[in-house]
C-alpha cells in the first residue's frame, strides 16, 4: 500500500461498492478490486494537496466569478417533441417510456 | 487524386482562403481534396470518428454558391475543420468518445459549431478522443486509437488526439478540440502543431458535452499561428445561451499573430515547470526558444510560483468532483444507450446496468473518484482544499503576472509515448498534463507552439505560453514573433517538416 499520509485513510473495497452504488454503476467483484487499488494509488498523491496551509484562503469555485448572469426574458425557438424524443431509448405518447420508478417493496 | 487538388491539403487555411477568394479554387474542390485525404490515410491515422462527407460537400457548395452571388463572407468561408467529437452538431452523430451516446443524433448545434457554420467554414467530421475528454493519449476512446503522424507506432496525446493527428497528417488545416486540462496543448505539442486554450469563456460552452464545467474550453488547432488565430476569432465571443460566457470584446488575435514582434515584452520561465520528469531533449529545445526569445527583444526573467507543484493533485480532485456530477445526466431515460431493461427491472437497476456498459475504465475511476472526494466526511480534506489550492494557484499567476506579460514552460514533460505504454498506469498517464494544468485552474489563455524536435528520438516538443484572462491576444503575438524565427531557421512550419504517410 502506497504512504498515504495525509490523507484520511486508505480506501477499501466496501467503500468502492458503496460509492459505486451511489454513483449509479454496477461493478463486478473483480473491477471492484482492481478498482479500489488504483484509487488508493490516486488518492496518495492527491492527497498531497492537504500539504498546504490554507485554512484561511477562500476557495475557487470558478476562475471567472459570475452571479446572476440572465439573457434577455424572449420567446425563441424550443425543440419540437419529436426532436426531443428522437433520441430516447424508448417513446410512448409524445412521452419518454422509463422503466418502472418504484420498488416492489414500496 | 491528381496532383493540383493533392497540392491543396499542404496550404494552410490562410493560404487556402485567399485562393477561395481569388476564385482560384472552389470550396467544393478544396472539401473533395481533403476528403480524398481522409479517405486514402485515416484507417492509418484513425483521426475521425464519423467523416460527413455529404454534408461538407453541401456546404462547400453552398459557400461557392453565396460566393457566385457576391455575398460577403467570413475569412474562413470554404475551408475545411475537423471538429471534436464532444461538441454536438445537428444529425450529426456525437458520441464525445462514449459507448453510452452511440448512434446519437443531437437535435441542435453547439454554439462553436453554429459559428463555423455561419462562418462557411466546412466541417468534414467528428475527431476521435477520449471518452469524455478524459485521457491524454486518445486510448480512452470507446472506439479505436489514434496514431500519432510522426510516428503510428505513438500516441498523439489527447483528450483532443483525433483533431491534432488530422491536422498534422493534413486531412484538415484547422480542427476544433477542448482543453480541460491540457487536453488541447498537449496533443498540439506532440503533434508539431499551434493549440490554443482560450481564456476560460472566452468560447462559449454550449452544447460543449461537459466534462468538468469550470475548467472545459474550447479552442482551435492549427499548423500555423496565424492560422489559429483566424479560427479562434470565429469561435469567440459572448454567448448568451452560456452563462460564464464573458461579455466582452474578443481579443485582438489576428492582428497580434501578424505583428512579429516581441521587443520590450517582458516573459517570465516559470521556475516549477522543469526539472524532474522532463526530458532532457525537451528541456533543451525549451532553453533554446527562451534564448530565441531574448534576441527577438523580448526582456526574460525566472519568476516561481510555489504552489504550481501542487496544480496536479488539485486537479485531479476538482474535475472528477464536476465529472461525477456531471455524468449524472447519461441515465438511460432520454438518450444514449440503455440496457438491461426488460419490463421487470426498475429504474436504478437499468440505470445502473447502462453505466456499467456505457462507460469505459477511466470515465468510471474518475466517476467513483469524484464522488469519494465529494462525499462527507471526506469533502474538506479533498475537494474544498482543492479549491482552496487553486486560489493558491490563480494568486501565483497573479503576483507573476506584476512582473511579467506572459509567462512561458515546456507544454509537456516529454515527446509523444508509445501506445499501451501507460494505459493501466493511469498515475503515469496524469503526468503528461503537469505543466498545462495550472492554466485551467487559473482561467487564463495559454499556447503550445512547436520549437523543434527533440535531439532523443525527433519528435515534436511544444513551448508553452501562458497569459492572463482576456489577454489571448498576448499568445499570438509571441507565437508569430518566435515562429517567424523558426519558419527562417526551418524553411517552413514544424508541421511540414514530419515524415510522409
Amino acid at each position: 500500500m502506497p504512504d498515504a499520509a495525509g490523507s484520511p485513510g486508505a480506501i477499501t473495497r466496501g467503500e468502492v461498492a458503496h460509492l459505486a452504488r451511489l454513483a449509479r454503476i454496477a461493478m463486478a467483484d473483480d473491477e471492484l478490486d482492481h478498482l479500489a487499488g488504483q484509487l488508493d494509488v490516486i488518492l496518495a498523491a492527491v492527497a498531497r494537496v492537504g500539504e498546504v496551509a490554507a485554512a484561511d484562503i477562500p476557495p475557487t469555485s470558478h476562475s471567472v466569478p459570475m452571479t446572476n448572469v440572465f439573457r434577455l426574458d424572449e420567446v425563441r425557438p424550443s425543440l419540437a417533441p419529436a426532436e426531443a424524443l428522437a433520441g430516447a431509448p424508448a417513446a410512448e405518447d409524445d412521452r419518454f417510456r422509463v422503466p418502472r420508478i418504484l420498488d416492489e417493496e414500496l | 487524386m491528381t496532383t493540383a487538388t493533392a497540392g491543396l491539403t499542404r496550404l494552410t487555411a490562410s493560404e487556402l482562403a485567399a485562393a477561395l477568394a481569388a476564385g482560384e479554387v472552389s470550396a467544393a474542390e478544396a472539401t473533395t481534396a481533403h476528403l480524398d485525404r481522409i479517405a486514402t490515410i485515416d484507417d492509418r491515422v484513425g483521426a475521425f470518428l464519423h467523416v460527413d462527407a455529404d454534408g461538407a460537400l453541401a456546404g462547400a457548395r453552398d459557400v461557392d454558391d453565396r460566393r457566385a452571388r457576391g455575398e460577403a463572407l467570413g475569412p474562413l468561408a470554404g475551408v475545411p475543420l475537423a471538429c471534436k467529437d464532444v461538441l454536438t452538431q445537428r444529425g450529426v452523430p456525437t458520441t464525445a468518445g462514449s459507448k453510452i451516446l452511440e448512434g446519437w443524433r443531437p437535435p441542435y448545434d453547439a454554439t462553436v459549431v453554429a459559428r463555423l457554420r455561419a462562418g462557411g467554414v466546412v466541417i468534414l467530421g467528428k475527431t476521435n478522443m477520449d471518452e469524455f475528454a478524459m485521457g491524454s493519449s486518445t486510448e480512452n476512446s470507446a472506439y479505436h486509437p489514434t496514431r500519432n503522424p510522426w510516428d503510428l507506432d505513438r500516441v498523439p496525446g489527447g483528450s483532443s488526439g483525433g483533431s491534432a493527428a488530422a491536422v498534422a497528417a493534413f486531412e484538415a488545416p484547422l480542427a476544433v478540440g477542448t482543453d480541460t486540462g491540457g487536453s488541447i496543448r498537449q496533443p498540439a505539442a506532440l503533434c508539431g502543431l499551434v493549440g490554443v486554450k482560450p481564456t476560460y469563456g472566452g468560447v462559449s460552452r454550449y452544447g460543449l458535452i461537459a466534462f468538468s464545467s469550470s475548467l472545459d474550453q474550447a479552442g482551435p488547432f492549427a499548423r500555423t499561428v496565424e492560422d489559429a488565430a483566424l479560427l479562434h476569432a470565429v469561435i469567440a465571443g459572448h454567448d448568451p445561451l452560456d452563462s460564464t460566457s464573458i461579455d466582452a470584446p474578443v481579443p485582438p488575435v489576428v492582428a497580434a499573430a501578424r505583428r512579429h514582434d516581441v521587443a520590450g515584452m517582458r516573459v517570465g520561465v516559470v521556475r516549477e515547470l522543469a526539472g524532474e520528469g522532463y526530458q532532457p531533449g525537451v528541456e533543451q529545445r525549451f532553453r533554446e526558444a527562451v534564448d530565441l526569445l531574448g534576441r527577438l527583444g523580448a526582456t526574460v526573467v525566472e519568476v516561481s510560483c510555489p504552489h504550481f507543484g501542487y496544480a496536479l493533485p488539485a486537479y485531479y480532485l476538482i474535475a472528477p468532483s464536476e465529472c461525477s456530477s456531471n455524468l449524472a445526466r447519461f441515465d438511460a431515460m432520454r438518450y444514449g444507450l440503455r440496457v438491461g431493461d426488460d419490463g421487470v427491472a426498475g429504474v436504478e437497476e437499468v440505470m445502473s446496468a447502462t453505466r456499467a456498459a456505457g462507460f469505459g475504465a477511466e470515465v468510471k475511476r474518475r466517476i467513483i473518484l469524484g464522488t469519494y472526494a465529494l462525499s462527507s466526511g471526506y469533502y474538506d480534506a479533498y475537494y474544498g482544499q482543492a479549491q482552496k489550492v487553486r486560489t493558491l494557484i490563480s494568486r501565483d499567476f497573479a503576483a507573476a503576472y506584476e512582473q511579467v506579460d506572459v509567462l512561458v514552460s515546456p507544454t509537456t514533460p516529454t515527446t509523444a509515448f508509445r501506445l499501451g505504454e501507460r494505459v493501466d498506469d493511469p498515475l503515469a498517464m496524469y503526468l503528461a498534463d503537469l505543466a498545462t494544468i495550472p492554466a485551467n485552474l487559473d482561467g487564463g489563455a495559454a499556447m503550445s507552439l512547436p520549437c523543434g524536435v527533440s535531439p532523443a528520438d525527433g519528435l515534436p516538443v511544444g513551448l508553452q505560453i501562458m497569459a492572463p484572462a482576456l489577454a489571448d491576444d498576448r499568445l499570438y503575438r509571441v507565437g508569430g514573433a518566435l515562429e517567424a524565427a523558426y519558419v527562417e531557421q526551418w524553411g517552413g512550419p514544424l508541421a511540414t517538416k514530419g515524415p510522409p504517410l
